[in-house]
């Protein structure tokens, strides 16, 4: 929640990110800091309601019309137990294209665009006791004094423990 | 070369696939007796153009099979030959095999080269046991040029190495595009040399084997380009000349000093003698030029002078070329203009499109509605006549899709005629409504079905001759397929006249299978066991049917397309199946009902009415499972927001409103908090960004941009019978 008017910011560089892969987009969980790789995401919009579905895990909120196409919302800090699940003018979702799937996150707040260099990404540690499953963490990037989860968000989304896609769609 | 042509490839298969259908529903539409010589040429037509198209891709056993085909059919049209009902058998048989050398192409299967072999002999064996003398057959190009500007070529070009079949197909091509003469030098002593080949010598052959350095001149509207095209598959480029030459040089070659000087006048009358000539009408110039060897050209002059005199000097071949072309291609040049082929991918884009349209509409119409009516008089005006544009376009947009159900009825004259035939039976096959349409993507769905039950008519319906005789029956039985619009949905029926369903056969087989069965039970249940899995009454299993696979998919695959089977059947009398289908598969005509601040459209189809039931008609069973009782029937009853897991004020049934759902010949009554309205919606799928979920079959948004899901009212209805069933 430390930047959450971000959106203006972030969205014209969602449309640049194209030139680079090595970009990520950085968003916020609680007081924790991730980077998903910036050509996996779409666009960022504010939060609106949702219709719910039934007998849905709680994380997936429901979906929502995206210019017509019918899009699932997944709050993450449900997920992870990561903030507060809040719902206001100024709670961003982060709509991604992953697995050919166009697929909404609820975030805390986006933060910026940032580019690491190879050297500026160190492995993952054994996070064997985290709810987060260390499949998913590519690395763990550092700028400055900040460090940055960085996620396989493709692989996270289409995990089956998300509950997104069809058990027989899944590799 | 090779690669830049596989584009194309798509194109030869959708044509080749068209035409072969084509030839098959004119084959068998064919009265032997008298055939008619339009038909004739029509199928002559089609295989033509397969050997057109096949032998530009370089699909030689498809352009060998349609070669011979093309020589037989040519005989019959030419009235050479009668027309034997042996021969469309076999034609069947050689229209089934390109499909399979299609497919084997398309990399779906292997082409079976012995069949085409076989077929390709019999083909010939017909055709030499006519008992006339092959005469060679003259090559009638489907495709002639127009007769508006053309230009003269001249083309030359080494034929060394080059197949004596494919310089023919060559020379067809050229043909094809316009008049063609052979102008190459003959080579001493092989101009004239006979080759004997089947019986059958033509003369192009001949002249393709014969010429070293062949020089061409082709009067065409095509450019420059497309022969080079057309050349270049069969000869070096490095060897190929192809030069424009003056248009009155190749009139100067193409009517020589023989010509008389006619006067301009009487241009009408001379065209109709032009007409009567059918040699030269019939001959067009490469064949009489090749004929002859080349140089022969002016020695063939005489022949067609009568006719050629006839004509304007000017424009001599300009106008024998644009006359055959209008004779000819009548029909076709319609068929081309009338129709442009449009990927599946826009049309549905554009529907999509549309769809976004109608829902903005309707929430400017929602915004507009809370405005003074006075002050914003303009403003309304404007909204009607949007709202009224949005639903034409939407309505025109729906019927691109559409597509008349003759194209599914097409294909079963010909599973019928050959099913009967090996059944021994005398079955004769009516269709009623072809004109119907339906969504293209329900034509592609309902095939398989409808086949097997015309297949299942046929063989468990329609009794053999004889026993039909015997129970005063004519011998031949009728297999009606009827096609018609009923309310928002399509009806396709397929009944017989044969032996009925026998409610006895199938109780005792249902017993025999272990399933819950009653003596009393209605008509209606008892033919719905037929759909059950492996259930099948046959005595026999045949290599037809009778082995209890196929009605428990039928049943699948219809209702997976939102459909209904419904079985009417009397004993001795006759079977009618009718399969119900929804329009379209894009849009649905739904009651929105609320539950709980929650907005889910119930499909109309299912539902049969809605009421507010007494507190005292709402009963349980066991204590848990509950029925309403509605005019002497007790429905078991499911709550809604029960099934959805959904926190909502109107819990007492008596409160709500019920909703009675009729699936499958079920009754179950849906209890929601209220009814919202109808509405015409736009199916969206839930699946390709989420997946399945369970109790709803699709999503949809409303007028207000919201999201509301589609309920699946049968496992609705499943889950009403489950709890009914748990409890008891």
């Amino acid at each position: 929640m430390t930047q959450a008017a971000v959106q203006e910011t972030a969205a014209p560089a969602g449309v640049m990110a194209a030139q680079a892969s090595n970009e990520y987009l950085t968003f916020t969980l609680g007081r924790e800091e991730y980077g998903i790789e910036i050509l996996k995401v779409q666009e960022i919009r504010c939060y609106e309601a949702v219709t719910r579905i039934a007998n849905a895990p709680e994380f997936i909120k429901g979906v929502v019309n995206l210019r017509g196409i019918i899009v699932p919302i997944v709050d993450m800090r449900i997920k992870f137990n990561l903030g507060k699940a809040e719902y206001d003018q100024f709670t961003v979702v982060i709509i991604l294209n992953v697995a050919g799937r166009v697929v909404g996150m609820v975030v805390d707040g986006v933060s910026d665009v940032i580019q690491l260099a190879g050297e500026q990404i160190r492995p993952a540690p054994d996070f064997s006791a985290s709810s987060f499953d260390t499949r998913y963490i590519t690395g763990l990037g550092t700028l400055d004094s900040r460090m940055l989860i960085l996620v396989d968000i493709e692989k996270l989304m289409s995990g089956s423990d998300m509950a997104l896609m069809e058990p027989e769609t899944l590799q | 070369m090779s690669t830049d042509l596989k584009q194309f490839y798509q194109v030869f298969f959708e044509e080749a696939a068209e035409l072969l259908a084509d030839m098959e529903t004119l084959l068998l539409a064919l009265d032997v007796s008298s055939p008619s010589s339009e038909d004739l040429n029509a199928i002559f037509r089609a295989a033509h153009s397969i050997k057109g198209g096949a032998g530009t891709f370089g699909f030689s056993d498809m352009t060998e099979l349609t070669h011979v085909l093309e020589s037989l059919l040519d005989k019959l049209r030419k009235d050479e030959l009668d027309v034997r009902s042996e021969m469309i058998d076999v034609f069947l048989l050689a229209s089934d095999v390109l499909k399979g050398q299609l497919a084997g192409h398309r990399g779906e299967g292997e082409a079976d080269t012995a069949a085409a072999a076989e077929v390709c002999a019999k083909l010939k064996q017909l055709a030499a046991a006519g008992g006339v003398p092959a005469k060679p057959a003259a090559p009638a190009p489907a495709a002639a040029a127009p007769a508006a500007a053309h230009k003269v070529f001249r083309i030359e070009f080494s034929c060394e190495g080059v197949n004596a079949r494919v310089m023919e197909n060559l020379l067809a091509d050229l043909a094809g595009r316009g008049a063609l003469e052979n102008l190459s030098p003959p080579v001493a002593g092989a101009g004239r040399k006979t080759k004997k080949q089947a019986g059958k010598k033509t003369g192009k052959q001949a002249a393709g084997q014969a010429i070293q350095q062949c020089v061409l001149r082709l009067t065409t509207s095509s450019s420059e380009e497309d022969i080079w095209e057309a050349l270049a598959f069969v000869v070096d480029p490095a060897n190929l000349k192809i030069e424009a030459e003056a248009l009155p040089s190749a009139n100067a070659g193409a009517v020589p000093s023989a010509d008389s000087d006619k006067p301009d006048a009487g241009d009408v009358q001379q065209d109709c003698g032009y007409g009567l000539f059918p040699e030269a009408v019939t001959a067009p110039a490469a064949a009489a030029v090749a004929e002859n060897g080349g140089v022969a050209a002016a020695e063939a002059e005489p022949v067609r002078s009568p006719g050629r005199r006839a004509i304007d000097k000017l424009d001599a071949a300009a106008v024998k070329v644009g006359r055959r072309g209008e004779d000819k291609l009548a029909v076709p040049a319609a068929g081309e203009t009338s129709s442009i082929r449009v990927s599946i991918e826009k049309v549905d884009q554009m529907i999509n499109l549309v769809g976004e349209l109608v829902i903005t509409q309707a929430m400017l119409a929602q915004t507009a509605s809370q405005v003074d009516p006075v002050i914003y008089e303009k403003l309304l005006n404007g909204m009607s006549t949007l709202e009224r544009n949005t639903r034409d376009l939407q309505e025109s947009v729906m019927s691109m899709r559409m597509m008349p159900i003759s194209f599914v009825f097409s294909r079963y004259p010909r599973v019928v005629r050959d099913l009967a035939a090996k059944l021994g039976k005398q079955v004769e096959l009516k269709t009623v409504g072809e004109g119907t349409e339906l969504d293209k993507g329900l034509i592609e769905k309902i095939a398989d079905p409808l086949t097997h039950l015309v297949r299942n008519s046929l063989d468990h319906g329609i009794e053999l001759p004889e026993s039909r005789v015997a129970i005063d029956k004519p011998a031949k039985g009728t297999i009606t397929l009827r096609a018609f619009h009923q309310g928002g949905s399509i009806v396709i029926e397929v009944s017989d006249d044969g032996a009925g369903l026998s409610r006895e056969r199938i109780l005792a087989k249902a017993r025999e299978r272990g399933m819950a069965v009653h003596d009393g039970m209605p008509d209606q249940e008892v033919w719905q066991l037929i759909f059950e899995a492996g259930f099948s009454t046959a005595a026999v299993v045949t290599d037809v049917s009778g082995r209890g696979v196929g009605m428990d998919v039928v049943k699948s695959n219809i209702q997976a397309m939102g459909g209904r089977v419904e079985i009417n059947s009397a004993l001795g009398v006759g079977t009618r199946i009718s399969i119900r289908l929804p329009l379209t598969l894009a849009i649905l005509d739904g009651l929105s009902v609320s539950v709980g601040g929650e907005l889910f459209i119930v499909p109309l189809t299912y539902i049969v009415e809605s009421l507010q039931p007494a507190a005292a008609d709402v009963k349980t069973v066991s204590g848990r499972g509950r029925v309403v009782h509605v005019r002497g029937e007790y429905l078991p009853l499911v709550a809604l927001h029960e099934v959805f897991n959904l926190q909502t004020k109107v819990t007492e049934v008596h409160k709500g409103i019920v909703v009675i759902l009729e699936v499958e010949g079920h009754k179950t009554a849906m209890f929601v908090d209220t009814l919202v309205g109808q509405h015409q919606v736009v199916i969206k799928s839930l699946e390709s960004n989420y997946r399945r979920v369970q109790g709803v079959s699709g999503a949809t948004i409303m007028g207000d941009g919201r999201v509301a899901l589609i309920l699946d009212a049968e496992a609705i209805a499943r889950e009403a019978q489950g709890a009914l069933a748990e409890a008891a």
